[in-house]
This record gives C-alpha cells, structure tokens and sequence, in this order.
C-alpha cells in the first residue's frame, strides 16, 4: 500500500493506493494521526484503493470521529467492490462520499 | 494447507487463495469478498484463538461450483455466529468497533457453518461461482 499525501494550507487530500488489510492499516492511522493536527478539511482519494477489510474500517471510522470534532472529511472515487463494503456494514451512511 | 496463524502470514494466505480463485475463473465480484472474508477469519484466529500464544491453522480450500473455504484450529472453543451482530445503522459517534468482521462473512457469502469437534474449532464459508 501507497499512501500519497498532498496539503494545501488547511486542506489534505489523502490518495491511498492497494489495499487496506490488517497488515497496511495501521500505516494509514498513523499518517491520519499527524493530519488531525492540521488538517480541517480531509478529504480521502479511493480512486486507487483495491479493497479493504475490517481493519481498514476501524482506521476510517477512528478517522471520521475525530475529524467530525475537528473540521471535515470526505471519500471520494471509491470503486464498486469496496462501496459494496461500505453498504453492506453501514460505512456509507457514516462517511461522506462524494 | 497448514499456516502460523499470526498476521504476518495474511498476505501468503490471500495470496494463495486468490491464485485458486483466479485459476478457476471466478468473477472479481466473486473475489474481493471471498478474500475479504478470508482475511476477517484467519485474523480472528490470529489475534485470539491462541490467547496469545503460538498456534497455526489449518486451510481446506475447495473450488468446484462454489468456493468452500475451511479452517480449522486448536484454540480455546469460539464460534463465531454467535456473536450478535453490530448495529450497522449507528452513527459514527455509536459506532461499535466489535463484530464487524464476522458480520461482513455472514452478509458476503452465501453460507457460513461452525462446529466444535473435540479441541477444535472448524468454521467453514462458501460462495456459489
């Protein structure tokens, strides 16, 4: 997994590339964790994302809570199988995607 | 086929069972999921059957109409339909982070079965191809 950050003053758009399992999640909290010190707006690029797990859904709702307190944060371009997860577990009424 | 169940053997389980999948010509409808699912329950036993001690695997892994996917171990007794499901209509703030992985299996795959047969725990899930 590749995690392509690019910031613009408060704004960070997060492009996050393979996949996000049990092994790759934690890279991706770790990174979110620095954003909330600076970010206001999040804004998550899936266009790259080829499937996610569970573990992966932790890292996204841990993501949501704090940026709900914090700002915003937005999904964007996720493909079928991985909006299928967001349905089938209720994500996608938790997340903004756009 | 016999794993260590840790997490550092995930990427060869998927690995090994995506290869099976893809030489029988699933559907990537049909992938994503079964690996998904596969991932959800080799980590349950990784993380817990063993209470943090050693422990491995076993994977029977069977494609013919469906792909019937079994695993067994020798870890303390868990059946893992027996956990209520998570209340997936909860807003982030209620979210509960527990169950949602086996939850994902049930609702992903078109049969899930468990039994304890003496010190073993065998979980099996299938999807029709």
């Amino acid at each position: 997994m590749t995690i392509n950050v690019a910031t613009e003053g408060e704004k960070s758009c997060v492009g996050v590339v393979g996949r996000l399992d049990t092994v790759t999640a934690p890279e991706l909290e770790g990174k979110l964790k620095e954003l909330f010190e600076t970010a206001k707006e999040l804004e998550l690029d899936f266009s790259e994302l080829e499937y996610i797990s569970s573990a992966g859904l932790r890292v996204l709702l841990g993501a949501q809570k704090a940026m709900n307190k914090i700002g915003t944060m937005t999904v964007k371009n996720v493909n079928d199988a991985v909006m299928e997860v967001f349905e089938i577990t209720g994500f996608k009424d938790i997340l903004n995607i756009v | 086929m016999i794993f260590q169940a840790i997490d550092s053997e995930l990427d060869n389980v998927l690995a090994w069972v995506e290869k099976t999948l893809e030489e029988a010509m699933a559907s990537p409808k049909v992938v994503m999921p079964f690996l998904v699912a596969v991932e959800e329950i080799f980590v349950n036993v990784a993380h817990y059957a063993y209470r943090g001690k050693e422990g491995s695997v076993e994977i029977e892994f069977l494609v013919d109409d469906k792909a019937k996917i079994t695993f067994i171990d020798e870890g303390i007794p868990f059946d893992p339909l027996a956990k209520p499901d998570p209340d997936v209509t909860a807003s982030a703030d209620e979210r509960q982070i527990g169950g949602l992985g086996i939850y994902m299996v049930k609702k992903s795959m078109d049969g899930v079965e468990y039994h304890r047969v003496g010190d073993k725990n065998i979980f099996s899930f299938w999807k029709n191809l």
